[in-house]
């Protein structure tokens, strides 16, 4: 039985090493820059941490993936242009792309490389796929986390490139490449500037019995004393709707799918990937070890799987809210 | 090697909160400059120059303060409210240091407190991850 990939996130040198060292198959980063939906400050790869890491990777079998996965802002096309030289320079393995016209721009300069469709191009149909297919030869696609399963296995029959799913971490619950929230609090949102609720319109205020989440100004949330706190992200916001005050879009949470891998395996995903390029070295090695662990059983034991309760009690302790779920792949809406 | 549940006893933190905090906060700087002389932090001092640190030891009732400016860390003796501080117990500040735990988890779940300025503390979170501790003799301390 062939396995799916583990793909971890690498947000520094450290942090890759980390995800190899843990048995991670594949390993993606992004340059210090908007051109990756991670634009934190310093976090990222520069020239040669970037060398460094595929070096180290390589040398141990894996592979290396770049995400140039946001869109090219007008004037500025070139940044992204650069981006993609210098992947086929550094020659990853492959690079994750949303922007079609950065697509076009890759298999025009650089026919060699290989591409991955990102979750920011949105397509949630085989139909899309496809198109991508025809129109730049993508080899694999990552699909938002809002189908069900049925709906990505369905994806899955109807293409032969590769599908890819999220597995673990920050739940994200719009159509990834179609949120725009953020704008309304700070002007940035992650498709233009790389970033979901940028840290310079973040503050947390402490009051005498609650910890003030506010983003731009917004008061977001209040977290009362001890209460598991998230991202200040607007979807994960409680807001008064009604009289009622809750969390009325989601709550603090992360998605983990342990508890469905036989079945992802049994539909043919080709990768499962870890949300979490802007955590630390230490969370890439707890995750990365956790699902190494769970994926090598589900694929021993098939449909006698079952998460071990160690597991579960692991990433429980690192997701967001300290709450987990299974998110879109089993809800009962088609 | 874990780091151990275990917070600094009330009476042990009396004494030390009453202790001056300019030796510790003394060390603390010159461990940085050291770090960043040698090229193991790879401190961009641009973005912290003019900026003021506080990293508080809750279980121990110390509060290190300090500064820095586009070359170096240094004591800061000013009255004030710093540009960030880091609130956390002694021991949650180690499992931070030694990659036992994510900065994130820590504050997820309460132990970690960040005020004022969060996109510093981002540049600095984001710089002691890339520390890439194989390079010194602290590496066999780290949690793997
Ligand atoms: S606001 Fe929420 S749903 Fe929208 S991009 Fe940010 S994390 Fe995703």
């Amino acid at each position: 039985m062939i396995l799916p990939e583990l793909v971890c996130p690498a947000g520094s040198l450290p942090a890759l090493k980390a995800a190899v060292d843990n048995g991670a198959d594949t390993v993606y980063f992004g340059l210090k820059n908007d051109t990756n939906a991670r634009n934190f400050a310093g976090l990222n790869f520069d020239d040669k941490s970037a060398r460094a890491g595929i070096d180290y990777a390589r040398a141990r079998g894996r592979k290396v993936l770049m995400a140039i996965n946001t869109y090219a802002q007008g004037g500025n096309v070139s940044r992204w242009h650069r981006a993609i030289d210098e992947a086929a320079d550094l020659g990853v393995d492959a690079v994750i792309l949303a922007d079609l016209g950065l697509m076009d721009y890759a298999v025009r300069r650089h026919p060699e490389l290989r591409l991955h469709l990102s979750v920011q191009g949105s397509a949630t149909n085989y139909e899309a796929v496809n198109l991508a297919r025809e129109l730049f030869g993508i080899r694999r696609a990552v699909l938002p986390r809002v189908l069900t399963l049925d709906q990505v296995r369905h994806v899955i029959e109807h293409t032969d490139v590769e599908i890819e799913v999220f597995g673990f971490g920050s739940l994200c619950v719009m159509v990834e490449g179609r949120c725009l929230l953020s704008s309304y609090a700070t002007g940035e949102s992650p498709n233009t500037h790389g970033v979901c609720s940028p840290a310079k319109h973040v503050r947390w205020e402490h009051g005498e019995a609650s910890l003030d989440a506010r983003l731009g100004g917004v008061l977001i949330d209040q977290y009362g004393k001890d209460e598991p706190a998230g991202y200040p992200t607007l979807c994960k916001g409680r807001f008064a709707v009604q009289g009622d005050t809750y969390y009325a879009l989601e709550e603090p949470t992360s998605l983990n799918v342990m508890a469905m891998l036989p079945q992802i395996i049994d539909i043919g995903v080709a990768a499962i990937k870890v949300e979490g390029r802007q955590r630390s070295p230490a969370y890439v090695s707890q995750v990365t070890r956790t699902l190494r662990a769970a994926l090598d059983a589900a694929g021993r034991e098939a449909q006698r799987f079952s998460v071990r309760p160690a597991w579960q009690q692991e990433l429980g302790r690192l997701s967001e809210g300290q709450q987990q779920t299974l998110g879109a792949y089993n809800r009962p809406w088609k | 090697m874990r780091v151990p549940e275990l917070t600094v006893p009330t009476r042990l933190a009396r004494l030390l909160g009453r202790l001056p905090a300019t030796p510790p906060a003394w060390l603390l700087v010159t461990s940085l400059n050291q770090l960043v002389k040698r090229g193991v932090l790879p401190a961009d001092m641009e973005l912290l120059a003019e900026r003021r640190f506080e990293v508080r030891l809750v279980d121990a009732g110390v509060s290190l303060r300090f500064a820095a400016d586009s070359r170096r860390f240094l004591l800061d003796r000013q009255p004030g409210e710093p540009d960030l501080r880091l609130s956390a117990n002694v021991a949650d500040f180690a499992r931070m240091m030694l990659r036992e735990e994510d900065p994130d988890t820590l504050f997820f779940n309460r132990k970690l407190s960040i005020e004022g300025d969060t996109e510093l503390g981002l540049i600095v979170k984001n710089l002691l991850d890339s520390v890439d501790w194989h390079e010194t003799p602290l590496a066999r301390f780290m949690a793997s």
